[in-house]
């Protein structure tokens, strides 16, 4: 029986110990809502509610009493403010980190947070019951997930754990944050070009973006489409198998979610391979690395990192195979393309009308349009949306947008052909560990560069993982990217979870949490 | 080709974004930042090339879902205009259109 105080338990010793009786929801959710409070400086937090969450903890204890509680029934956990969550039942607003929704209250949960939580009420759906997991907050974010800081949140900045004075990474800083500083056990996220894998790299936890197309959409406010999936993010592979688990699989409300039987996360991921032994559990893996992802500007800390990680996969009976993404580098204006083009087409919506701020007084309709968007987007939006207009008018489409597209489908093709030489690819998630809050704060090209290893699997729609891989230079986390091919998930998490068996380096907590 | 000033009033039009003069000027130093990195997308030769809008349809093919024309939702209009900015009798304010 695990003996660690309940802020220091990741979701599999919660679960374990609400199974054994060793204490109830109530008294985990109660705990950690104090914990919340206490380090509110963190700036990770945009909303609690203490009321709400104890409601579902009683109703979580209730069903582990009546014998119908899942394997999470009463663990807690927070989303990320972009998944829609039901004022009347959360007492929780979704801002997606803008002023344009400041104070939303959702009429409706997101499919995964009513999944995670307590079930889908009507419609059609099989996963009516729901994990009974406990909603503790609505943790801060990018707005509308665009940023790679976190500073672009127009509630404010979050602090880097293991260095008050740095970022947490983007967009789900707040996630990575608040699990890194053991506020909570888990958190979701989500990943478009790099936003789940890139902040649990920069704050030291683990996080996986599914294949597109696993997690449903549904009530995640939109930004790129083609692009958007959600994740867990949490302190091991084991905790983000068991969570991704509970809120993947098919769902009639999004018209791109993929059409395939509920997938047993965990179960994958223990299963043993084909020779491998105690000592060897990756034996025969073959761990491809693109050359493109160790050029000379990456830095040495890094690298270092990244390589002693390589090595003790090799230690577990995996072989290093040289591959190539010679399209690597491209992937940066393919991604800024696409994903402002989408981003433009979807934020159409914020127009003062239905919803979210509307601008004082207007004179006419275009200027009600056109002042709401001015005052209630910030300066990183308005440059994509400016971007994704741009390239999607009349003149400029075939050049920019479908030539974009033509490039993605390549980009997918030279993964195609990696694939045939490995099972998963592994790198850095970014050139460099997390950098000072406000270093950043004007240049935006700068922040688009250093998504350089992250975009390539969100093109794609391929399974991207990060996982703790060590520090680097000022004690800060590095994290090492798997990639897998399509819903390879299984394969990503028994290769993190391997590593995470035979290393420690995901259970590093920053000094004063 | 770097954009004009001209291009950013007519593009913040399209978006029906305001920008005022020092937004404006700044914002095209930085979309001229930006398409200078662009530029090598036009080199590379996609002829033959089928553009890949959405990702699975590289592995599958992805057929478009239409669910039965069936009412499936319940009347919701109350807690779905809770947030809106100015409502009257179920209906949606705006400013007037039509003199």
């Amino acid at each position: 029986m695990s003996t660690l105080p309940i802020e220091h338990r990741g979701v599999t010793e919660l679960a374990q110990g609400l199974a054994a009786g060793e204490f109830s929801s109530v008294e985990v959710t109660t705990a950690l809502l104090a914990r919340l409070q206490q380090h509110q400086d963190l700036g990770a937090v945009l909303a609690t509610n203490a009321e709400a969450s104890l409601a579902q903890a009683r109703a979580a204890d209730q069903r582990r009493a009546n014998g119908t509680a899942t394997v999470l029934t009463g663990v807690p956990l927070a989303h990320k403010d972009i998944f829609a969550t039901d004022f009347s039942t959360s007492g929780m607003a979704t801002t997606a980190g803008s002023k344009m929704l400041a104070g939303y209250r959702s009429p409706f949960d997101a499919t995964v947070v009513a999944r995670l939580g307590h079930g889908e009420g009507h419609g059609e759906n099989t996963n009516a019951q729901g994990a009974g997991m406990v909603t503790l907050a609505k943790l801060n974010c990018d707005e509308f997930a665009m940023g790679s800081a976190n500073e672009n949140s127009a509630f404010g900045a979050v602090k880097n754990p293991w260095d008050l004075a740095r970022v947490p990474g983007g967009s789900s800083g707040g996630s990575a944050a608040a699990v890194a500083a053991r506020l909570i056990p888990a958190a979701t996220g989500t990943d478009t070009g790099g936003s789940i894998r890139q902040p649990a790299s920069f704050c030291g936890v683990t996080g996986i973006k599914p294949t597109y197309g696993v997690c449903s959409r549904y009530g995640m406010v939109a930004f790129a489409s083609s692009l958007d999936q959600a994740g867990p993010m949490a302190r091991s592979a084991a905790d983000c198998a068991l969570l991704l688990t509970a809120m993947s699989g098919f769902d009639v409300r999004d018209a791109t979610s993929a059409e395939r039987p509920a997938q047993d996360f965990h179960a994958q991921m223990l299963t043993v391979r084909a020779g491998a032994s105690a000592a060897r559990p990756l034996q025969g893996l073959r761990v491809g690395l693109p050359k493109e992802f160790f050029p000379a500007a990456l830095s040495n800390d890094v690298h270092g990192a990244v390589h002693a990680a390589l090595a003790e996969l090799e230690n577990l009976g995996a072989c290093l195979v040289d591959v190539s993404l010679p399209r690597t580098e491209l992937c940066i204006p393919v991604y800024y393309i696409i994903a402002p083009a989408e981003a433009s087409s979807n934020l159409g919506r914020f127009d003062g009308v239905k919803f979210g701020h509307r601008s004082a007084a207007p004179v006419d309709l275009l200027d009600m349009y056109k002042r709401t968007r001015a005052e209630g987007f910030g300066p990183e939006v308005k440059r994509r949306i400016m971007i994704g207009t741009y390239v999607l008018s009349h003149g400029y489409y075939d050049a920019y947008y479908v030539q974009a597209q033509k490039l993605r489908r390549m980009i997918a093709d030279d993964f195609r052909a990696c694939f045939a030489h490995c099972d998963v690819i592994a790198g850095p998630v970014a050139p460099t560990v997390a950098w000072a809050l406000g270093e950043q704060a004007d240049d935006p090209l700068r922040v688009y560069l250093a998504d350089i290893f992250t975009l390539p699997a969100s093109l794609a729609g391929l399974p991207g993982m990060s996982l703790p891989a060590g520090f680097g230079n000022g004690g800060m986390p590095v994290g090492l990217q798997l990639i897998g091919n399509y819903f390879q998930e299984g394969t990503l998490l028994h290769t993190a979870h391997a590593l995470q068996q035979a290393s420690d380096w995901h259970r590093a907590v920053p000094r004063g949490f | 080709m770097a954009l004009t000033p001209d291009d950013v009033s007519r593009i913040a039009h399209l978006a029906r974004l305001q920008l005022s003069a020092p937004e404006q000027a700044k914002m095209l130093v930085q979309l001229n930042g930006f398409f200078s990195i662009v530029e090598q997308m036009g080199a590379v030769d996609t002829s033959g090339v089928e553009p890949l809008y959405t990702p699975l349809s590289a592995v599958q093919t992805v057929e478009l879902r239409l669910r039965e024309d069936v009412v499936t939702e319940t009347d919701q209009r109350e807690r779905n205009q809770a947030s809106a900015p100015a409502v009257e009798a179920g209906l949606f304010l705006v400013p007037r259109v039509i003199e």
